[in-house]
């Protein structure tokens, strides 16, 4: 049953040159990035394998015009770090910026044409309330007047309802963890602390170790529902990895440690098989710690089911008749995942009891 | 060779293939009036039956109900971007208009190789002349009676200046005319080929017309900035033609460009080569016989 990637992923992973493309499946790669938000990243990616000029004209002024879109995006996020920054140096705890925002702070590759949209932040759970106080009083106001949305946030989530700069309109979500507190599998936050990298350019700001920076992107990608981003998430992946592993077995082991140590081995393991897979990502997957990640025959082989769809660009052609299952079952997993039956059936009857009545705003 | 069953059939299969100025767009939509605007509106346009499927279209979009639902209780329809869907779902009835809204949605939001400005644009003599305006200010009406005076159309909506060069890009389009001056260019000018109207859109009445045969086969040929106009239709008002500040014009252009910020420092760089290199203006008018003279008079640059 083996089949084709899509030929975006072909181009990303290498298996296919852009030399023997034809304009018509030029077509077919521009349509597959644009939809999974990854046209800035391609150029990029061109770029990096100097194959920029074997791209036809008629091409290239989309790429161009997503990588002036991207670029904009990059300043504005800057922008927007140098405001927190200044928060920051008000606070006697650390800050801690994740995902996208780590990426472009940490002059990682995985922010070349990264489109962003929230700004994630990480602090001690002790201290997200000064955070939020600190945070208000530089105009990010929280833009969820629900009280159930907030008590259920408040108590439940690993982070708080975004809040929202009165002027600029940027969106900062604030956490504490990774994960809901509710997962059986969250971990011990002090330990994100604790090997937290610093920045020169900021005084205090920092970000996750880069091993934890590949750590959080699996959580990210193999615990959370939303799966539209989850091609770009793989791509975040797999240039995270290729940067901080470098293929020396070392460093796979200090992920793999890591991975023991905050108890994620199975989100470790999926990103390593599914980036592998989908982006010849050169890793392998072996030593103790990976075996205890691996699910059993049954579940890896459903999960390769779903993941292989799933983890494709958002686009027509990328979809066969089970894509759509696949992406709605695994939302249902990782509700399943975050939250226990008893949390998690009264919380979803109540939110649909009020998009029954028109009451919720989502 | 652009017969409504063609035309029709190729909108219900796999698409039918515009080139407008340096774009394609690839088509599809089941929707009646839709065919027979299109059929109507884009006759003159080439390549409009391409064979050749294997090649590279800038934009696959499509005007469909989203759902059963839209389709049968609402009656309604929505654009679609390649999958993408911008805007809520309209009326059924305004379909005609909702391609033309979204096929500048597509250049508008995912093209940055040009500074963009929702502004008309019109050459004579080799020269462009931009009139930026908000909706309301006669801008349509203004030149779609100059393209029937001697001007060419480059653009009724988007002005694309290329960052490379400051040229004008010329992207030729049915031109959309809204409310009142619908009659007054049907009076004036009986033989422009009218689409069918919308109505009752968030814009009032909207229908499009047929832009000249002559402004299409040059649809390639790129020109120089040499006026930047802000035309502004008063009730009774005498025509009149005054300087406008070069500073005060930069900073009303930029207002109206769609990727202004988004270019960043080019796009300062442009529109201050453009604005430095033209005569700015604004431009108060009523009658249209004056508003065409005073175009006529405009003096060519050294």
């Amino acid at each position: 049953m083996k089949k084709e990637l899509p030929l975006l992923l072909q181009v990303f992973s290498q298996t296919n040159s852009v030399e023997q493309l034809t304009e018509g499946e030029w077509d077919f790669v521009i349509r597959q990035a644009r939809a999974g938000m990854l046209l800035a990243r391609l150029y990029y990616v061109l770029k990096t394998s100097e194959s920029l000029n074997l791209v036809p004209k008629v091409v290239m002024r989309h790429l161009g015009s997503a990588k002036v879109h991207a670029e904009k995006q990059q300043n504005d996020l800057l922008w927007e770090v140098r405001h927190i920054a200044k928060v920051a140096d008000k606070l006697d705890f650390p800050v801690l910026l994740l995902k996208g925002a780590a990426y472009a702070i940490g002059g990682y590759a995985a922010s070349e044409g990264r489109i962003f949209s929230d700004i994630d932040l990480l602090v001690p759970k002790k201290n997200i309330a000064d955070a939020e106080k600190q945070l208000m009083l530089n105009g990010w106001l929280s833009s969820n007047k629900d009280a159930y949305d907030q008590r259920y946030y408040r108590q439940w989530m690993h982070e708080i309802p975004p809040l929202v700069h009165m002027f600029r309109g940027s969106v900062i979500d604030l956490h504490h963890n990774i994960l809901p507190i509710t997962t059986s599998v969250c971990p011990n936050a002090d330990l994100f602390f604790d090997s937290a990298q610093s920045m020169d350019e900021y005084k205090n700001i920092k970000i996750l170790s880069p091993v934890d920076l590949i750590i959080h992107s699996a959580v990210h990608l193999f615990y959370d529902g939303e799966l539209d981003h989850g091609c770009r998430d793989l791509v975040d992946l797999d240039a995270l990895m290729r940067e901080v592993l470098g293929q020396k077995q070392t460093n796979v082991n200090a992920l793999n440690t890591r991975a023991d140590e905050l108890g994620l081995q199975r989100a470790v393991f999926y990103a390593i098989r599914y980036a592998s897979k989908v982006l010849n990502t050169p890793v392998t997957c072996i030593g103790g710690a990976m075996n205890a990640g691996r699910p059993n025959k049954l579940v890896l082989s459903l999960m390769d089911f779903l993941f292989m769809r799933a983890l494709m660009p958002d686009h027509s052609s990328c979809n066969d008749l089970w894509t759509g299952l696949a992406r709605w079952l695994l939302y249902i997993r990782s509700h399943w995942l975050r939250m226990p039956m008893h949390l998690l059936i009264p919380h979803l009857l109540r939110k649909s009891w009020g998009r029954l009545t028109g009451k919720a705003a989502h | 060779m652009f017969s409504a069953k063609s035309v029709e059939n190729a909108l219900m299969n796999q698409g039918l293939i515009l080139n407008v100025g340096l774009f394609s767009f690839n088509i599809q939509s089941s929707i009646r009036s839709l065919s027979h605007n299109v059929t109507t509106l884009y006759q003159d346009y080439p390549d409009g039956f391409s064979e050749d499927r294997a090649r590279f279209i800038d934009f696959h979009i499509c005007v469909e109900p989203p759902n059963l639902w839209h389709k049968y209780y609402k009656g309604q329809v929505q654009f679609f971007s390649d999958g993408f869907a911008p805007f809520t779902p309209l009326p059924y009835q305004h379909a005609p208009a909702i391609i033309e809204w979204g096929m500048n949605w597509c250049v508008s939001q995912l093209i940055n190789t040009h500074l963009i400005i929702h502004a008309a644009v019109i050459e004579k003599n080799g020269f462009a002349a931009i009139m930026p305006a908000p909706p309301g200010s006669g801008k349509s009406t203004l030149t779609a009676s100059l393209v029937q005076e001697g001007w060419r159309l480059l653009s009724d909506e988007l002005t694309l200046i290329r960052i490379d060069n400051y040229q004008v890009s010329p992207f030729p389009r049915p031109i959309s005319l809204k409310n009142q001056s619908i009659n007054v260019i049907k009076q004036r000018y009986p033989d422009v080929v009218f689409g069918i109207e919308s109505t009752d859109t968030s814009k009032g009445t909207v229908v499009h017309i047929r832009p000249p045969k002559l402004s299409i086969e040059l649809q390639g040929v790129e020109c120089p900035v040499a006026w930047v106009i802000f035309p502004k239709y008063e009730e009774d008002a005498e025509t009149e033609l005054t300087i406008k500040s070069k500073a005060k014009s930069l900073m009303d252009v930029a207002d109206n460009s769609f990727n202004y910020s988004r270019l960043g420092v080019i796009g300062f760089d442009v529109l201050k080569n453009i604005i430095e290199g033209a005569d700015c203006y604004q431009f108060r008018y009523s009658q249209l016989d004056e508003a065409i003279d005073a175009f006529a008079a405009l003096e060519l640059p050294q």
